[in-house]
């Protein structure tokens, strides 16, 4: 008898082709209407004119920035859930993107920027990885769901207490006006250029993270019973962690706070795959891009006046996600 | 056949000796006890033997080879450890984790194949446990939840089985049922290691049994050699009725003995 198991594909397919319809309809969305088809045939044309540079130039990196950052917070946040076994884990619950912040604050700060291009995104990660670690010493081996929320909220502090210590020294009110800005999370007025920085780190961070969906699966029966299945449970972990580290601080270095997507996105996805760690990897990096492409669009469509901030909607919705969660998990926590 | 060995085997954390000098062998056939008061060391052998933990001191040799010459995924196609009070962290369905058991014979990019699955499936027979294969593992109750993990670990189809209490908490329909799976088990090239506190079970199941005290080999061999009111007297503490009919050997506890503090 063959036992039956439920494939991902159709889910999977499904995702892809919302995302795609997604971008296209994030393309079309701006302040100024523009033609598509005209800015398109301008570019080939080889003239560069108002509409091909509003399609190139400032919506299409735009929403590829968007999906790349929404991809990296799913899967980031899936990866983390299945590490921690703990449903409430999320890079910007447990401090590691308001770390990733304060490491891009620097670079910012001291003019490191210019220096090199990869400057950015190397202190968003060396932030996160900070933050990693001390995760886990503070955490261990202590399976406590109280202890890692209660490092979260500590390192959350430290991280913005670093961020506001940064802001109080700020050389002018237009730098301090600018990291602020940035801090909120956004993804808008970003070039080409600063897509092109992040990717290689996030690139390598989603490689890493997906080589380890067999140890997460394994890891459901805890970390004795990983190690008698041959898993070499000290160096997988710090292969997970660097990989997070690297795809969220590069994230983070490019377009600021953009909270609760991972913890969003993995508990959107499960109802549809299961529990299984792994299963949930390629689903909630492909469900997060299309999340945020789509608040993406939402932020242009409600804002008139000033810009609404990316990473504030995600936040105003969120939060009171995260509440509901606690609700529902709270008697299985204590 | 020696499936397993053990020699001189130590552990210790800081300068705290928690094992020492334990020397054990498991030949193929065989169902092998561990017992001994709460902190003797049993569950840290069983650790280092299945190299979750690194030994301090000694070796370990599987089929005469020494483990460290071993690949870690050869290791784990070996063995299956069932560790004490098991659990799944997540809400899986019965059939999920005992698929679990596969992973040692998945490379990291793959999923079940048709072999995998007939394993499966196999090891919900052995277990019986089949009739509830979608259920999900935490609405179990405690005897068929170590059968699912019992499951687990036969789906990995491990020559050695080894398990830590595997009978703590069940009634005593359940407690047979799981010693009856390992005796079962533990045939031809296969063979199993169980810590027990329960000495009755120990004594009718298991060929031989090692009772560690104080992290120390106490003494090892036939339970109608070796479970006598003195032994028990002496590592646990306690007086004992020994009775052996037909059916083996029945160990009573009637009385703790005054000064011993084990």
């Amino acid at each position: 008898m063959k036992v039956t198991s439920i494939s991902n594909t159709p889910l999977l397919t499904g995702l892809a082709t919302s995302l795609l319809a997604v971008f296209c309809v994030a393309l079309m969305v701006g302040p100024v209407n523009i033609g598509i088809g005209k800015a398109v045939m301008d570019l080939f044309a080889g003239q560069s004119t108002i509409d091909s540079l509003i399609l190139f130039d400032i919506r299409l990196p735009r929403a590829l920035l968007a999906m790349l950052i929404g991809a990296t917070l799913g899967l980031a946040g899936a990866a983390l859930q299945g590490l921690l076994r703990n449903p409430l884990a999320e890079p910007g619950i447990i401090g590691v993107s308001n770390c990733a912040a304060f490491g891009a604050v620097m670079v910012f700060y001291f003019g490191y920027a210019n220096f090199a291009w990869f400057a950015l995104p190397l202190g968003g990660l060396l932030g996160a990885l900070v933050s990693v670690v001390i995760i886990f010493t503070l955490v261990g081996n202590s399976k406590s769901v109280v202890t890692l929320i209660l490092a979260g909220v500590a390192i959350n502090a430290i991280g913005g207490a670093l961020i506001a210590l940064a802001l109080n020294f700020a050389p002018n009110p237009y730098a301090m006006n600018e990291i602020v800005f940035w801090l909120l999370g956004s993804v808008a007025n970003r070039s080409m250029n600063e897509l092109l920085i992040a990717l290689p780190f996030v690139v390598v961070g989603w490689g890493l993270i997906l080589y380890c969906g067999r140890f997460l699966n394994a890891l459901t029966l805890g970390e004795e019973t990983a190690m008698s299945m041959g898993f070499d449970v000290k160096r997988l972990r710090w292969i997970l962690v660097i990989g997070v580290a690297a795809s969220v601080g590069a994230a983070v270095s490019v377009a600021g706070n953009i909270g609760f997507i991972g913890l969003v996105v993995p508990h959107l996805i499960r109802p549809f795959v299961g529990s299984e760690p792994r299963r949930l990897l390629l689903p909630s990096a492909i469900g997060g891009a299309l999340l945020l492409v789509f608040a993406d669009i939402a932020v242009q469509l409600l804002s008139s006046g000033g810009e609404l901030k990316l990473g504030v909607i995600t936040s105003l919705v969120g939060g009171p996600f995260f509440l509901f969660l606690i609700l529902k998990t709270r008697n299985l926590m204590l | 056949m020696s499936l397993l060995q053990g020699l001189n085997l130590g552990f210790q954390i800081g300068d705290i000796s928690i094992l020492k000098g334990i020397d054990i062998e498991v030949n193929a056939g065989e169902m092998v006890g561990l017992i001994g008061p709460n902190g003797a060391g049993k569950s840290t052998l069983l650790r280092l033997l299945t190299c979750v933990e690194k030994a301090s001191s000694g070796e370990i040799f599987y089929d005469d080879t020494n483990v460290t010459q071993i690949s870690a995924e050869q290791r784990a196609r070996r063995i299956g450890y069932l560790v004490q009070a098991a659990k799944a962290y997540w809400p899986f369905s019965v059939e999920k984790t005992v698929g679990l058991g596969r992973i040692p014979h998945q490379k990291w990019w793959q999923h079940s194949s048709d072999e995998d699955q007939s394993k499966i499936y196999r090891a919900m027979e052995v277990t019986e446990t089949l009739a509830y294969r979608n259920r999900i593992v935490s609405t179990l109750s405690g005897g068929e939840h170590t059968l699912v993990m019992l499951a687990r670990i036969f789906a990995t189809d491990p020559q050695i089985i080894f398990a830590d209490e595997p009978v703590a908490a069940l009634d005593p329909y359940h407690q047979l049922h799981v010693m009856e799976i390992l005796r079962n088990h533990s045939r031809n090239d296969q063979a199993s290691v169980v810590v027990l506190h329960d000495l009755s079970l120990a004594s009718r199941f298991c060929d031989r049994l090692y009772i560690i005290n104080h992290g120390e080999l106490y003494t090892s061999g036939a339970p109608d050699k070796i479970m006598t009111a003195e032994n028990i007297a002496e590592v646990y503490g306690v007086k004992t009725n020994i009775v052996q009919d037909a059916d083996g050997i029945s160990v009573m506890p009637v009385s703790r003995l005054g000064d011993h503090h084990p």
